[in-house]
C-alpha cells in the first residue's frame, strides 16, 4: 500500500469529523449509546433540523446508523467505521519503514 | 529501529545512523538524493516553499513549514482533502545521529492545517484513541 491509495472512505471520515459539531454528536453517541434526535438536540446548542443535517452527514460516512420507531428516529454510533483511520496509520507505517531502509542504504553509499 | 507509540492518526519512526547529522540532512533535502530513497521531487528546504513528490503510484504535494539545518525539518504532505505534517528531527548521538520521523494526520498543536478544525481535537483524540484501541 502507498499513501496515494488512501481510500475514499478515509477521506470521507476525515472530512466528516473535521466539523466540531459532528464530532461532538459522534462522541456523545459513542459514550451514551443510542439516542433520539430530540435527546441529541438537547445540549447541542443548535436547532433540531441542524442536528438532523449533521446526523445525515455522519450516516453517509457510515459513522452512525439510524432506526425508525414510530415518529422517532434513533441514532447509534458505529465505532467500527473508524477502522479506515487505523488503516491509514498502518499504511503509512509500512510506507515509512520501506523509506527508512532505502535511506539507510543511500547513506551507506553517499560520499562524505 | 523502534516505533514509539504515537497519538491516534500519527506515525512515528526512529532509527540511529552511524553518520553525522550533516550527511543525513543532505539526504533529506537535496532533490537528487531524495529521489534515491523517497521520491522524485523539486524540494528545497526554504520555509514557505511549495514542492511535490512524485512516484509511479501518484504524487504528494507539500509546503515547507520549518527548516533548521542539520536539526529539524517539517513540511505538509497531502492532497486536496487531507494534509498531514511530516517532521524530521536529527539528534546527534555518540555514534552518529538519531533520526526521528513523525507524521501526524491531525496535530494537536497545529490545527489550522486541517480544514478549519478548531478546539476540541485534543479531547476528541483522547477518546478516539480508546475507541481505536478497541477495534484495532
Amino acid at each position: 500500500m502507498t499513501p496515494a491509495s488512501r481510500s475514499v472512505s478515509q477521506d470521507a471520515i476525515f472530512r466528516t469529523l473535521a466539523d466540531p459539531t459532528r464530532r461532538g454528536l459522534f462522541e456523545r453517541l459513542c459514550r451514551d449509546g443510542e439516542q433520539t434526535v430530540g435527546a441529541l438536540t438537547e445540549g447541542a446548542g443548535i436547532s433540531q433540523p441542524a442536528v438532523s443535517k449533521h446526523l445525515a452527514i455522519l450516516k453517509q460516512a457510515g459513522l452512525v446508523h439510524d432506526r425508525h420507531e414510530g415518529r422517532q428516529t434513533h441514532y447509534r454510533a458505529d465505532p467500527g467505521a473508524l477502522r479506515p483511520l487505523v488503516d491509514w496509520t498502518r499504511e503509512m507505517t509500512e510506507f515509512w519503514r520501506g523509506r527508512f531502509d532505502a535511506l539507510e542504504e543511500l547513506l551507506n553509499r553517499m560520499d562524505q | 529501529m523502534s516505533e514509539p507509540e504515537g497519538e491516534a492518526l500519527s506515525v512515528a519512526m526512529e532509527r540511529e545512523f552511524p553518520f553525522p547529522p550533516e550527511r543525513i540532512w543532505r539526504a533529506l533535502t537535496q532533490p537528487h538524493l531524495l529521489e534515491e530513497w523517497l521520491m522524485k521531487t523539486d524540494f528545497r528546504p526554504d520555509v514557505g516553499q511549495a514542492f511535490s513528490f512524485s512516484a509511479e503510484w501518484g504524487s504528494v504535494r507539500g509546503e515547507v513549514l520549518d527548516a533548521e539545518p542539520h536539526r529539524s525539518l517539517s513540511y505538509t504532505w497531502g492532497d486536496d482533502h487531507l494534509r498531514s505534517i511530516v517532521t524530521w528531527t536529527l539528534t546527534p548521538t555518540r555514534g552518529g545521529t538519531l533520526l526521528r520521523m513523525e507524521q501526524t494526520g491531525f496535530r494537536r498543536d497545529q490545527p489550522r492545517y486541517f480544514m478549519g478544525a478548531k478546539a476540541g481535537w485534543p479531547r476528541f483524540f483522547d477518546n478516539l484513541e480508546q475507541l481505536l484501541a478497541k477495534i484495532a
